[in-house]
């Protein structure tokens, strides 16, 4: 169990127990400093829907709805903290610096720049949950660049 | 001695089945494993426990053994060569399709069609039978059920886009039993034809289908079963079913991956134009004018998976040889002896509890997802299967996005089920559900 907790740490399991700002951002449609994407990982069928809201080069507020598997759930609720206030340069760089973290076992992970978001360092142990870990950074990446679905197939 | 000559008596001969009620009983011991290599490994120290025998069953080392002799020892080419190792292998190859029609029941050997799977098998029905024996058209209806494998929901649903035919679903009980007064009601003038799944995989339902081939025969209704779960379970008698096809795949019946099984009642068949075209099945061919071979040949085109067909016909003698009474009492046992220990298992929700069932567990854990689950299952060497298994309609039933399912193969143990059941008490510790 000593290499599970590796990957089932507190911090995923209280995030994945008790999403943060699991909601919709209301009006996102209305407006154009709001974009939203939807995500989609079609192996396992969890989805979500990502709404982003700037604020001029920042970001004001980010939220999520969907359900899935703990790694999942966590991994969008502490997207949501970790880039609330950022600029959206600085959430593209930490969105390659996390994916980078999931997918290539030769980079160290960097808890300077990553935070709470280290955690996820045991995901590359487990290569079938990457997706699960990824799927609301691609869906980000999705809003970001404007384009309404993300999926990682 | 020749491998062709090794197999005349293991391959083409038919094993006895040794005495049910004291086999049944040495299963539960285990006494099957030896003869499957996998089980030798470690999994992170642990033995390894395979419960996803739904998805695929593991292979005998018989199987393993005549795939290897004949690639090494008798391999060729079929129906093509003069000389002897092709006409060995053609030998061995036209002997395992007489071995598969005597494991059926069927009455003749063309009959039987080897294809890829059972996948395979109803896109061939779908082209061949659907549209170009029964001409389906606008309106005209193909009635299926709610517990269907996805392969046997978008084969029908590519046909119905083509020709405007539409899809009826029977549905289902809370139980995961079919309605059969509903699918019953449900063929009316515009149906054109049945496809049913035999056992359920999502939730190892046994579906009452010799009824459910006899009340679509009274309306004169062709009817499809797929088998591909039932195969490795239960007995099958094609005849005595009465069905106008059957098709399973050879994975799930410990045989090899690519090969699998189209029967087809013979005068049907024969009005069924190819699937595809190519060499093998044809009678003759001009650039104006090519005539198609009979069938099996008709739909076997191009070099078919010759060892593959080879190693199911290994893997039938295997199973022979163990009996489907044995098989049978086992896997009764291990089914209850699975829903009295997963019942124990606080917050556990059965999906699926039909009367008549194998060996399938469906079921979720309140608070812990089903990959959750099989991500610390896997920690533990057990490998169980976490998804929508290829029914999401079954899991839309039942208001979950997926399940975690066990299912038992005949090397399972009650102490495999053991295992999983204090799995899956430390997945819900680990989650403090």
């Amino acid at each position: 169990m000593s290499d599970l907790r590796d990957l089932y740490q507190e911090l995923i399991l209280d995030h994945g127990q008790k999403p943060r700002n699991r909601r919709a951002i209301d009006g996102c449609e209305q407006h154009e400093s709001c974009r939203k994407a939807d995500g989609h990982n079609p192996l396992c069928g969890d989805k979500l829907t990502l709404y982003l809201q700037t604020d001029g080069d920042e970001v004001a507020d980010v939220s999520f709805e969907g359900a899935g598997c703990a790694i999942f759930t966590a991994s969008s609720s502490l997207l949501t903290g970790a880039l609330k206030g950022r600029t959206v340069d600085e959430s593209r760089e930490l969105m390659r610096t996390f994916l980078t973290m999931l997918t290539d076992e030769e980079v160290e992970p960097d808890p300077a720049a990553l935070g709470k978001l280290a955690v996820f360092a045991g995901v590359r142990e487990y290569p079938v949950r990457v997706k699960c870990a990824s799927l609301a950074w691609r869906t980000l990446e999705a809003a970001l660049d404007g384009a309404a679905e993300a999926s990682t197939e | 001695m020749s491998f062709a000559d090794d197999l005349k008596t293991s391959h083409t001969g038919h094993a006895e089945a040794s005495h049910a009620p004291s086999r049944a009983e040495s299963l539960l011991a285990g006494s099957l494993r030896p003869d499957f290599p996998i089980f030798r490994q470690r999994v992170r120290g642990k033995e390894l426990i395979y419960l996803d025998s739904a998805a695929s069953a593991q292979k005998p080392q018989v199987v393993l053994d005549t795939l290897h002799r004949f690639y090494a020892e008798g391999y060729a080419n079929i129906h093509r060569g003069v000389y002897r190792l092709s006409e060995e292998a053609t030998h061995i190859y036209e002997g395992t399709r007489e071995k598969v029609r005597r494991f059926i029941g069927a009455r003749e050997t063309r009959e039987i069609v080897f294809v890829r799977g059972t996948t395979e098998a109803i896109n061939l029905l779908a082209h061949s039978f659907g549209r170009g024996v029964l001409d389906l058209g606008e309106g005209d209806e193909i009635l299926i059920t709610e517990m269907e494998h996805h392969s046997n929901i978008v084969p029908w649903q590519l046909l119905c886009e083509e020709t405007g035919s539409k899809l009826v679903v029977a549905p289902m009980d809370d139980r995961g039993q079919l309605d059969l007064d509903a699918f019953a009601g449900l063929m009316g003038p515009r149906t054109k034809l049945v496809s049913v799944i035999h056992v359920s995989n999502a939730m190892g339902t046994v579906n009452p289908v010799k009824e459910m081939i006899r009340l679509a025969h009274e309306r004169e209704l062709p009817i499809i079963v797929d088998g591909a779960q039932a195969a490795p379970h239960v007995p099958v008698d094609v005849q005595d079913l009465d069905c106008d096809f059957y098709v399973f795949s050879g994975h799930k019946l410990y045989g090899p991956t690519g090969i699998g099984i189209l029967y087809g009642r013979s005068e049907l068949l024969q009005q069924m134009p190819p699937y595809q075209g190519g060499g093998d099945m044809i009678r003759s061919v001009t650039f104006e004018k090519t005539s198609y071979a009979p069938p099996p040949g008709r739909f076997e085109a191009g070099t078919p998976d010759i060892a593959g067909a080879i190693g199911l016909g290994s893997a039938i003698y295997y199973i022979e040889s163990i009996g489907f009474d044995a098989i049978i009492e086992h896997e009764r046992r291990l089914t209850a002896y699975g829903e009295q220990v997963l019942g124990e298992v606080p917050g556990l929700k059965m999906i699926g509890t039909a009367e008549e069932k194998v060996g399938v567990f469906s079921f979720v854990i309140d608070g812990v997802h089903p990959h959750d689950l099989g991500t610390i299952l896997d920690g533990e060497g057990i490998c169980i299967r976490a998804g929508h298994h290829c029914a999401q309609p079954v899991m839309e039933h039942f208001c979950v996005p997926a399940t975690a399912r066990a299912s038992v193969g005949i090397y399972n143990t009650e102490s495999d089920l053991d295992a999983l059941a204090a799995g899956l008490r430390k997945c819900k510790e680990l989650f403090g559900a």
